[in-house]
């Protein structure tokens, strides 16, 4: 059973459908909210926390990825204590790895560059912590360059949900944690992965890219997705 | 009416952002009726003089003539600008942090094939042990990200600053960009 | 009520036949030896102990007989391996295999001096046993003992006499909390699983206990798992589940042994399994041992590492209560929450909301640490002073030095001053002041330990334990650890404090869960009492206790 519930979301009134995320009326609505680890066709984990929203009443911040909305719901997802948050998040991302976009492949076409763009962040306050990363050039027509993965799970996810080899999973903890293909083999050497380039199509960053490209040169596909979920959805899973 | 004294400095950069400068083109002809260039790598002087209005900081603090020239410069700047992604956040310079500086000069000069294989030592500056954006190292006023930025953003950014406004780069500029 | 199955003997009078026996068996001997055997004991030789007893006992004739066991923790572990004669309750500590002799020569007579440690001192005297009443006093691997002791009186009391619903609300109406850390209404969850819709329900024990230098729920464990499973069981009735099961860290491997063989013996008394004590109540249980990851103790990743995947808290909404293991409503409590259980049962929800203060009702387990005089596991009233804790019960500091602080609920937790010391221990009061009570972790210092030296410990802990699924927490914990160490080694700017501050704010309000939400604890209460300690590092250069390395910072290269 579906209804219909009416919320305010920075002061707007709104409709939606009552299974909805807050983000999902939020953008029908034109209202933007940063995202990074959801991606539309994918399970919803709720872990990157740049989609967390005010809710009156309620003293949490809550990912709006993943918060159904409610009748009578009032949402703030602009308030300068939240912007500050999401600034500080993108820089915690950008000192973590080795993000240096001027020779990335996927500089113009990255969604951490973006963000922190709209977010305006013009300098990094934090020390970057410049760890000695690894890149994964085994894979015949793919690089994976661990230095540039913000960890949002995407491929491994992709890989899971869409095309059903789970190649890839995380490894380790905290800072120390890292995608990994198969049993942490090199991509080039795993059994499972099907070559599909699902992951690099879904990687937000320059993490995962074709070979042979140059800086700048990477786009991503995704119109894949939603057929391909609605299409599973179709056939009862 | 006195013209701002305007200087660029080059630390550990690559020339770009100062060659993106260049390519304000002729519009330089017009800021040069509002400024003094008192000092930059562009110009002959030698020496930074003593009450510098704008200074445009191109590179990162990679070595301790940069860490000398930086520390000197702020004393005599009232704004300072840290022009490009190497001055901003380290950029490539500050790729040598994940595996250390000694690592990087042993693999240059020490390489086995090397005639004369030696680090050199005599009238070069130590490296840093870490590659540091500008703003680590003393107090930074603007930033003006982009690998290079561009001659628009260049040009828009201290015209602003002339006019004694804090320019808005939302929008215009980017890292990488 | 439960419907009984038709037999000749019922069921618990089996078991009261099991008990009277023991009991009789008991009674052939004048003397009954206890040697605790929990951890610490055993880690100082009380096996060796127990076999030269064992032998000593065999090798000679003890008018009235004697008999020796492998008991609990009596608390007193500064003195283990401790030995308890009952029925004399005549308690002796740091027993060597040769004190065995002069124990067994004065059986019955006047202790022996030299051993013997009074239970009528304050540290035992302020002490309030509810959850380890029994511990100490009965065997550890033998569930007759256990029966003997009136255990199980309060299950067949549940089975036979109450509805679920009527055991839900004696737990409500006693006031009993969740002990695992947040204190959250253990009658109420009990309610929301109850009512959960679902034929399958689960019940989940959290024995994962990850707060560094915290032994409470082992002892339980180790002690008597059987006062644990009857906790455990009694949940399963009231809620309706049907598969329990108990989450221990891999790292204790003997309360996984001591847990199973309780399972076992309880299996075959049909304590647990089809028809319980001859009702329709049917209910298993299992171990699952962990890989000994701090954030496996949160529920949710708690659940996920028992479904065989990574270990990794997810966002609640949902709560397990409504959606938990494989989706099903689970209920998920903490070892010493199940074991408060049966007492409440018994004596009814009356005496226990009697105890402790308003909205704290009961006791708390402590391991209490650090420096302090009698460390040890205790358990006291809620509401007592931090004071009668560190003073009365503990001893006070040794070597005479000055109290500076207590720490409570580990790395999520927060510190106490000086100026705090009559704090009532419950709940409420500790949140106010920062703190949590958490699951009990309690280190004393003394006046040689810097506060940003022990901040920046937790924080290395959370920053290693977390698990890297959110931003906030996996990127923030490492970035606050770095300027503790920045601040330690006389580097840091008063730009740094500010940063660390705002740091603490995003990690605290952003993070997923419980690990992230609460890691800044440390920081921010070490910064409310002891921030004239940070400054000194920062501004003078220098560490009031002489603790930290303050070296010419290396890289004066940052502006000050
Ligand atoms: C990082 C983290 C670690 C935790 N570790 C434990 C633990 O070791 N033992 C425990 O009982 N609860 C632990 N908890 C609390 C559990 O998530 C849960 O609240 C508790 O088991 C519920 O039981 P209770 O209501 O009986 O306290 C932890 C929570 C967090 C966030
Ligand atoms: S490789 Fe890309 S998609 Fe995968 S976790 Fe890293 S950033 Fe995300
Ligand atoms: S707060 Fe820490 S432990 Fe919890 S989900 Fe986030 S990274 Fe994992
Ligand atoms: S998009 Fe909602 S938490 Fe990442």
């Amino acid at each position: 059973m579906s209804g219909v519930v009416t919320l305010k979301i920075n002061g707007q009134d709104i409709g939606a459908h009552d299974e909805e995320s807050i983000l999902q009326a939020a953008l029908d609505n034109g209202i933007e909210i940063p995202t990074l680890c959801d991606l539309p066709g994918l399970s919803r984990i709720g872990a990157c926390r740049l989609c967390l929203v005010e809710i009156a009443g309620n003293s949490n911040l809550v990912p709006a990825c993943i918060t159904p909305v409610q009748e009578d719901m009032v949402v703030t997802t602009d308030s300068e204590r939240l912007q500050a948050y999401r600034r500080t998040i993108v820089e915690l991302l950008f000192a973590e790895g080795n993000h240096v976009c001027s020779v990335c492949v996927s500089n113009g076409a990255c969604e951490l560059q973006d963000l922190a763009e709209t977010l305006g962040i013009d300098h990094l306050r934090l020390p970057g912590l410049h760890p000695a990363r690894e890149v994964d050039a085994s894979h015949e027509r793919f690089i994976l360059d661990h230095n540039r993965c913000v960890l949002c799970t995407r491929c491994v996810r992709v890989c899971d949900e869409v095309e059903g080899a789970h190649t890839w999973d995380v490894t380790a903890r905290g800072i120390e944690s890292q995608i990994i293909a198969d049993l942490n083999v090199a991509w080039g050497d795993s059994e499972s992965c099907t070559g599909c380039n699902k992951c690099v199509q879904v990687c937000p960053t320059g993490a995962l890219v074709d070979k042979g490209r140059s800086v700048g040169e990477m786009r991503r596909r995704r119109e894949f997705l939603p057929y391909l979920t609605m299409m599973r959805k179709e056939n009862g899973k | 009416m006195t013209r701002a004294k305007l200087a660029t400095v080059w630390l550990d950069g690559c020339s770009g952002c100062h060659m993106s400068f260049l390519d304000i083109d002729e519009r330089l002809l017009a800021l040069a009726e509002s400024i003094e260039l008192v000092y930059s790598p562009l110009v002959d002087n030698k020496v930074f003089p003593d009450d510098v209005d704008v200074t445009l900081v191109e590179g990162s603090v990679s070595n301790q003539d940069d860490l000398d020239k930086i520390r000197h410069i702020r004393q005599r700047t009232r704004l300072l600008v840290s022009l490009g992604d190497c001055a901003v956040m380290g950029n490539v310079p500050a790729l040598r942090n994940t595996i250390g500086g000694d690592a990087v000069l042993r693999r240059v000069y020490l390489a086995p094939d090397l005639t004369n294989p030696a680090i050199p030592t005599a009238g070069v500056p130590s490296l840093l042990p870490e590659v540091l954006p500008v703003h680590r190292v003393v107090k930074v006023d603007v930033f003006i990200p982009g690998c290079p930025p561009s001659a628009e953003v260049i040009f828009y950014a201290v015209g602003e600053l002339l006019a004694g406004r804090q320019p808005d780069l939302t929008d215009k500029t980017r890292f990488g960009a | 009520m439960s419907t009984r199955r038709p037999e000749h003997r019922l069921p618990e009078d089996e078991l009261e036949l099991v008990s009277q026996q023991e009991q009789e068996a008991k009674q052939q001997y004048r003397h009954h030896v206890y040697v605790c055997v929990g951890a610490a004991c055993l880690s100082a030789g009380s096996a060796d102990v127990q076999a030269r007893l064992e032998a000593e006992v065999a090798g000679r004739s003890i008018a009235g007989g004697c008999a020796v066991h492998g008991g609990g923790c009596r608390g007193l572990c500064v003195a283990g391996p401790t030995v308890t004669i009952e029925p004399d309750n005549v308690l002796y500590g740091q027993i060597k295999p040769d004190d065995v002799a002069d124990i067994l020569d004065n059986l019955g007579g006047q202790p022996v001096e030299r051993l013997h440690r009074p239970t009528d001192k304050p540290f035992f005297m302020r002490q309030q046993r509810i959850v380890l009443e029994l511990a100490g006093k009965v065997n550890s691997e033998r569930i007759e003992d256990y029966l003997a002791n009136g255990g199980y009186t309060s299950l067949i009391k549940a089975l036979h006499e109450m509805t679920p619903a009527q055991v839900i609300n004696e737990i409500s109406r006693s006031g009993l909390r969740g002990r695992g850390g947040a204190g959250f209404p253990t009658g109420l969850k009990w309610r929301t699983v109850a009512k959960a819709e679902g034929d399958v329900k689960y019940v989940v024990c959290n024995g994962d206990e990850g707060d560094p230098g915290a032994f409470m729920d082992r002892s339980v464990m180790d002690d008597y798992p059987f006062r644990l499973l009857e906790g455990i069981t009694i949940a399963a009735y009231a809620v309706g589940a049907q598969q329990g099961f108990i989450y221990i860290r891999a790292e204790y491997p003997l309360s996984v042994k001591r847990v199973q063989n309780a399972i076992r013996q309880a299996r075959k008394m049909n304590l647990i399994g089809d028809q319980v004590v001859g009702t329709s109540f049917n209910f298993d249980l299992k171990v699952r041992v962990g890989a000994g990851a701090f954030v496996c103790g949160e529920e949710t990743a708690l659940l996920a590492s028992i479904e065989g995947q990574r270990g990794q808290p997810r966002p609640r909404p949902p709560y397990p209560a409504t959606s938990g293991l494989w989706g099903h409503p689970t209920l998920i409590n903490n070892v010493e929450t199940f074991a408060n259980v049966p007492a409440i049962i018994r004596n009814g929800a009356a005496w226990f909301a009697g105890i402790g203060t308003e909205q704290s009702k009961g006791t708390k387990v402590f391991a209490l640490t650090g420096k302090i005089a009698h460390s040890g596991l205790i358990e006291v009233p809620m509401g007592i002073t931090l004071r009668e804790i560190i003073y009365d019960i503990g001893g006070g500091i040794p070597n005479g030095k000055r109290f500076k602080a207590a720490q409570t609920g580990g790395p999520s937790g927060g510190c106490i001053p000086e100026s705090h010391l009559d704090i009532s221990v419950d709940y409420e009061a500790l949140a106010e002041i920062g703190s949590i009570m958490g699951s009990g972790g309690m280190i004393i210092m003394d006046e040689d330990t810097c506060m940003v030296d022990v901040a920046k410990y937790f924080m290395k802990f959370c920053m290693e334990e977390s698990c890297g699924k959110c931003i906030p927490c996996r990127v923030g914990t490492a970035q606050i650890y770095h300027l503790l160490e920045k601040i330690t080694q006389g580097a840091a700017t008063m730009a740094d404090l500010e940063l660390l501050e705002e740091l603490c704010d995003v990690v605290k309000h952003t993070s997923l869960c419980g690990l992230g939400q609460a890691a800044p604890n440390p920081v921010v209460s070490t910064l409310r009492f002891f921030r004239d300690e940070y400054i000194a590092h920062i501004v003078d250069g220098h560490c009031p206790t002489g603790i930290c390395p303050l070296q010419t910072p290396q890289n004066a290269i940052e502006e000050s």
